[in-house]
């Protein structure tokens, strides 16, 4: 399955990591600078991983990943990432 | 010793089946009774789990079809024929059996009463879903905001909860448009063909009003219908998204 998907696809997964409602956090985007809720990125479930991307510049934002019945996640490409108020 | 519930922690929780009842021939309605619900907002889902004998679990997320004010739960799940849990749960699934599933998630894609400004929601196929629990949710509430909701479908046989749209498009403040691509059945005043910008145009408020926008459908029906609002002058940060996979 390598189709797109949004942000609302992984929204179980990051309130589990984040331990609350994740999809309208906005998080900036380290490559171009863009600002968007996460429920907004690019979405793609396909591979050992799933990985969000930036829907301006396709920038790696988020990676999760299912290690043993944990989830980890590297939001190694924001340069911001804030939660709702 | 007794487990303590960290706030904001999701956690997997049984349902029991009370009733399935089919919308189309590939999509079936299930309605949970799901003790200790917590409530939830239009337009946000659950992640459903399966495990099989041998221990394989399986989980997909699925849009809410009941409104908050709704007394139970309801799913409303479209068989995919090369799906992993969609055709069990379709197919399979019987009163009285039990699903694990967490939730509810997501806020992004979700309607409130509150939200004063026009709404226009464009729907293909079973993205009709989350929009069902956002329109029975404006019936509830009695909103005031205006709704406009554009649904395309194949032929009228899939139109899902058909009695219902057309129930509901007779109260004040909701329109429901109807648009059938393959088929169309004799005395149909419907719309015919595709989602394209001269429907939307015809159909969506003016980008001037500020609509909030809702698409909902296979991934190249949600990337087409927005691309086209873009091009008629829409703000992309005023319309969301929800995508199902698949591009027909």
């Amino acid at each position: 399955m390598t189709d797109r998907l949004d942000g609302n696809a992984i929204a179980g997964a990051l309130q589990e990591v984040f331990g609350r409602e994740m999809t309208t956090a906005t998080g900036v985007c380290g490559h171009c600078g863009d600002s968007n809720r996460l429920g907004a990125l690019a979405v793609y479930l396909a591979g050992p991983g799933t990985v969000a991307r930036c829907p301006g510049c396709d920038a790696v934002l988020l990676v999760l990943a299912e290690v043993r019945g944990v989830t980890c996640v590297d939001a190694l490409g924001f340069a911001d990432l804030q939660p709702a108020g | 010793m007794e487990r303590t519930a960290v706030l904001g922690r999701l956690s997997w929780r049984f349902a029991t089946v009370l009733e399935v009842t089919a919308e189309t021939d590939q999509t079936h309605s299930i309605v949970l009774d799901a003790p200790d619900w917590p409530g939830h907002l239009a337009g946000q889902h659950v992640d459903v789990r399966l495990t099989a004998d041998d221990g394989y679990q399986a989980q997909r997320s699925y849009s809410i079809a009941s409104a908050p004010s709704d007394e139970q739960l309801v799913l409303t799940v479209e068989r995919l024929d090369d799906g992993e849990v969609s055709p069990y749960l379709v197919d399979e699934l019987r009163a009285g059996d039990r699903i694990e599933l967490r939730g509810p998630v997501g806020g992004y894609f979700v309607w409130r009463p509150t939200d004063a400004v026009p709404a226009l929601l464009v729907a293909g196929g079973s993205g009709i879903v989350p929009f069902r629990a956002m329109l029975r949710e404006h019936g509830a509430a009695m909103s005031a905001a205006p709704i406009r909701l554009l649904y395309s479908a194949r032929t009228f046989d899939q139109v899902i909860y058909r009695e219902e749209l057309l129930r509901l498009a007779a109260r004040d403040g909701i329109d429901v448009s109807i648009t059938l691509t393959r088929a169309q059945p004799a005395g149909w005043h419907g719309y015919t063909g595709r989602v394209d910008t001269a429907l939307l145009r015809q159909v969506s408020w003016p980008p001037e009003e500020h609509p909030a926008v809702y698409v909902c459908g296979p991934t190249g029906f949600v990337e087409a219908t927005a691309n086209a609002l873009v091009g008629l002058g829409h703000d992309p940060g005023r319309i969301r998204t929800e995508r199902f996979g698949g591009t027909s």
